[in-house]
């Protein structure tokens, strides 16, 4: 049975990190060179960690499936990044940022990786100014920060709507620099499809070259994988098309540990779903909500009517209005955590209360931001996200408020990793929104972007070369070994049955069958019936799946049919892991909601006593149910307590 | 709305390619243009012929990955979008439309649509970064003030994509506009002024090492760029290069 250890080093929390980076062994750096280090994917995470990585002299071997690393879908974060700079002088901390984070999560995160990512949180901005990294200022010259949900302080570094963007590029600069060095070997237009375990360790992945089909064998002394989250589960999300799980879920067979599948982050501000035809849906940024308000009609009339086009928002005068976060959530108002804001569109809209033809949309409204600041201020700071509203919903913000509904945006779950960052494979780590470390059952915005960079650029370096210390000895690993060789023919295997199935199915066929069941049973509301039975449907999916599948065209070329054959096979997998995870949570928190496990008010109810654990699965093989692993949350520096935002 | 669409084909970059008619019915002014590409897709799948590969992944306009010549334009008619931004109701029921690659000689075509942009990376790779690593101890980040026009000005040139519509839509397929946005994004901030002379002669003379053209100011890519990045940029850039190349004992 694999045994969960944090590793989580002694002493007080302030002072955990300092003493590890204190202790942790080194490399020397004439070694350095001598030994590589895969790592999979270029979002701040992967693209942060082989920049620093290689500038310390590891031979880095990077792999992205796009066509640059610069793509990554990190590119597509918008608001913001937090940092307890307490430039504001509002009275932010290291420890606040750190008590907001576990609180925001619903207590189901690990005080030690927390108060990390907190104490580091300030030298990402510091290094991402060094780079050239255009953050917003202030006339003085200096930076500009603004709030984000879930806390009372303004701490978010931002760059207009493109913060994500911005970080990115500095990231993939970082990366070209040591790409042009020759201490990264980039590999664009790469798939990972299986890791490769020498002696119990992580020595290589298997790639598929994705223009000429390829095959390729490629070793290490470690790996990390990189690779983001798994929100593609859903079919419907904002992820980008080609995210993807395939490298956490071949790491997960091969040993490692899922951590939490079943924390999903549905995000509440994006644009509504318009049809059949929608292939992915689009995020309206969490920072719209500094200034917006979101409401809908008192009256069901008058919400019928707008859903029938009769009215629109202008007709509803100011009483009519129900601003309902403010009146529930006084003390946080429209700035209430996503899982909260999430939650309460979906009762609205549940209740009746919906303003569009699918019932699906609450309102987010800028007239008094307009009002007040005056239109240009609003331009400056929402500008791109207001022109691309326009573009897919055909309407003008400024003039009429945006229609949003939640969506599925992030996942808190993830591989599961030490405090290393290292999974329960030696060698194997996991980075960013790839393992499930820092958030617990919910992320609070802004802090995605502060935990790729800080995992990249300052946990993984030392972590790495503390592992690596030991590994000193060991040679070039060999791609010539059985280990290799059976996981190459394994993934031939596999592709070739893609190929010749010809079945009558299309990819995109089951990819919708499985988002649907998973939104509808493992999404915003679950409860134990419903995930039964979506346990059932997913299991019957998979067999229709590997029976009727339809790939059209080769192996040996690009083909894109193929690429998305191979990630809906594991979603379709992960899918059912979710339901597992989501069953045996019989409580409520952060994005997890179990309708049996509600207060009065309908307010998700945890129970601490019972479930105050990491739940970590493992892998036992085709079609045998997954084991469950505890790993108990220890709070010594934070009182648990009903999370309120009133 | 009923469309005809003719679509360039080309099965691998030996191919000599080709455009091929298909018919498509039923498509919702909603949908985006990619979107109306995933039915077409899913019609020759189920009357099992090979897909129409092209490169997309956000969809939200932002990673730069889609690339698609449309009725002669690079991401279709509309301004300041990307072809994941473009929605069918900017066409009319009846509307032949014309989907081509980037073309370039520095960008050579891989399948059908896609392209192979990795001469952008290599661009960037000569220079376009801050010399900095990765370390706990730089300054404090607000030790420098930047002028809010200068930062303002950095950001302007630094939201370019990389998608490469600049390029296809250039007669001489030059990469002026991308380059000199990283230029200027640089030049504009203290941090990266240390390295602007030398990263202005290094990313031009990569760019003319790769096959890119000339500029003759024609003005195009400014305007069909999906980010508005403007012309002023290459001026800057001309002024770096122009200044480094009189000091420069290379």
């Amino acid at each position: 049975m694999t045994k969960l250890f944090d590793n989580i080093p002694e002493g007080p929390l302030v002072d955990k990190w300092t003493k590890y980076k204190a202790d942790a062994k080194l490399v020397n750096p004439s070694n350095r060179r001598n030994i590589d280090v895969i790592v999979v994917g270029t979002g701040l995470a992967g693209a942060s960690a082989a920049a620093s990585l290689g500038e310390m002299g590891f031979n880095v071997k990077s792999f992205c499936f796009q066509d640059s690393p610069r793509r990554a879908h990190s590119i597509a974060a918008q608001g913001g990044i937090n940092a307890a700079k307490n430039y504001q002088n509002d009275g932010d901390s290291t420890y606040r940022l750190f008590y907001d984070t576990i609180k925001g999560g619903d207590y189901r995160s690990r005080e030690a990786n927390v108060y990390r990512l907190a104490e580091v949180s300030t030298n990402i901005i510091d290094q991402c100014v060094a780079q050239g990294v255009p953050f917003a200022r202030e006339y003085g010259g200096l930076l500009d920060n603004r709030s984000f949900g879930g806390v009372q302080v303004q701490r978010t570094f931002y760059a207009k709507g493109q913060t994500g963007q911005q970080l990115l590029i500095g990231a993939y600069q970082a990366l070209s620099r040591q790409i042009s060095k020759g201490s990264v070997t980039m590999h664009n237009r790469h798939e990972m499809m299986d890791i490769v375990k020498v002696d119990g360790k992580a020595r290589g992945i298997i790639a598929r070259n994705l223009i000429t089909g390829e095959i390729e064998r490629h070793s290490a002394h470690a790996v990390v994988i990189a690779s983001g989250g798994y929100g593609n589960v859903f079919f419907l999300s904002t992820n980008a098309m080609g995210s993807n799980c395939t490298a956490s879920w071949k790491s997960y067979k091969s040993g490692a540990l899922f951590g939490n599948p079943c924390y999903v982050q549905i995000h509440p501000t994006c644009i509504p779903v318009s049809g059949d035809h929608q292939s992915k849906l689009t995020l309206m940024s969490e920072s719209l909500r500094n200034d917006g308000r979101i409401w809908v009609p008192k009256k069901k009339e008058d919400a019928q009517a707008i859903a029938n086009g009769e009215k629109t928002a202008l007709d509803i005068p100011e009483e009519d209005r129900d601003y309902y976060l403010e009146r529930k959530y006084p003390a946080f108002g429209n700035l209430v955590p996503r899982d909260v804001a999430s939650r309460a569109a979906k009762e609205r809209c549940d209740a009746g209360f919906g303003v569009s033809k699918t019932g699906q949309a609450v309102f987010l409204d800028f007239s008094d931001a307009i009002k007040r600041m005056g239109k240009d201020v609003v331009a400056a700071r929402y500008g791109n996200l207001f022109q691309m509203y326009e573009k897919i919903a055909a309407e003008n913000p400024y003039e009429l408020p945006m229609k949003i509904y939640p969506a599925v945006h992030y996942t808190m779950g993830g591989v599961w990793v030490d405090y290393n960052l290292q999974t329960t494979v030696p060698g194997l780590f996991a980075a960013g929104e790839a393992n499930f470390s820092d958030h617990g059952a919910n992320r609070l915005g802004a802090s995605a972007l502060m935990q790729g960079l800080a995992d990249g650029y300052f946990v993984l370096p030392y972590t790495i070369s503390n592992y690596l210390a030991d590994d000193i000895r060991t040679e070039k690993i060999s791609t010539e070994s059985a280990e290799f060789e059976k996981a190459e023919k394994a993934v031939k295997e596999r592709l070739d049955f893609f190929i010749n199935n010809k079945g009558t199915k299309s990819v995109d066929y089951f990819h919708k069958k499985l988002g649907k069941i998973i939104w509808e049973n493992c999404g915003m509301a679950r409860n134990k019936e419903d995930l039964e039975n979506a346990i059932k449907e997913v299991k019957e999916l998979r067999e229709e799946f590997w029976k009727d599948l339809r790939v059209p065209g080769v192996q040996n070329g690009l083909n894109q049919e193929l690429e998305k054959a191979g990630r809906v096979a594991d979603f379709i997998e992960l899918g059912e892991l979710m339901c597992y995870d989501a069953l045996d949570r019989q409580e409520s928190c952060g994005g997890h909601f179990r309708e049996e496990y509600q207060t009065p008010e309908g307010e998700a109810m945890r129970n601490d006593e019972d479930y105050t654990y990491v739940a970590a699965w493992e892998y036992k093989g085709e079609n045998e149910t997954p084991e469950l692993h505890k790993e108990d949350l220890t709070y010594e520096n934070i009182e648990l307590k009903q999370r309120s935002y009133k | 709305m009923n469309l005809t669409l003719k679509v360039w084909r080309q099965n691998g970059a030996e191919d000599k390619g080709r455009i091929v008619e298909y018919k498509i019915s039923d498509i919702s002014p909603d949908m985006s243009f990619l979107e109306m590409m995933d039915v077409l897709n899913g019609q020759l799948i189920d009357k099992g012929d090979n897909p129409v590969s092209f490169d997309h992944d956000c969809r939200e306009g932002i990673c730069g990955s889609c690339s698609m010549y449309i009725n002669g334009e690079p991401h279709g008619p509309e301004n300041l979008i990307t072809t994941c931004q473009l929605h069918m109701r900017s066409f009319k029921d009846g509307d032949t439309i014309y989907i081509e690659p980037w073309r370039a000689a520095a960008f050579p075509v891989i399948k059908d649509l896609v392209v192979d942009r990795s001469a952008f990376d290599a661009i960037i790779q000569v220079g376009g970064y801050v010399s900095v690593n990765t370390s706990g101890n730089t300054q404090d980040a607000n030790a420098i003030p930047i002028p809010k026009a200068d930062a303002d000005s950095a950001f302007d040139a630094a939201t370019c994509i990389g998608c490469g519509a600049c390029v296809a839509t250039c007669k001489n397929s030059s990469a002026m506009l991308f380059t000199s946005a990283k230029i200027s994004h640089l030049a504009h901030l203290p941090q990266g002024k240390v390295e602007a002379k030398e990263r202005a002669l290094n990313m031009v003379a990569k760019m003319d090492e790769l096959g890119f053209g000339n500029c003759t100011n024609t003005g195009d890519c400014e305007v069909q760029c999906p980010k508005g990045i403007s012309l002023d940029n290459i001026a800057l850039m001309n002024r770096e290069f122009l200044g480094a190349s009189l000091k420069s004992e290379k």
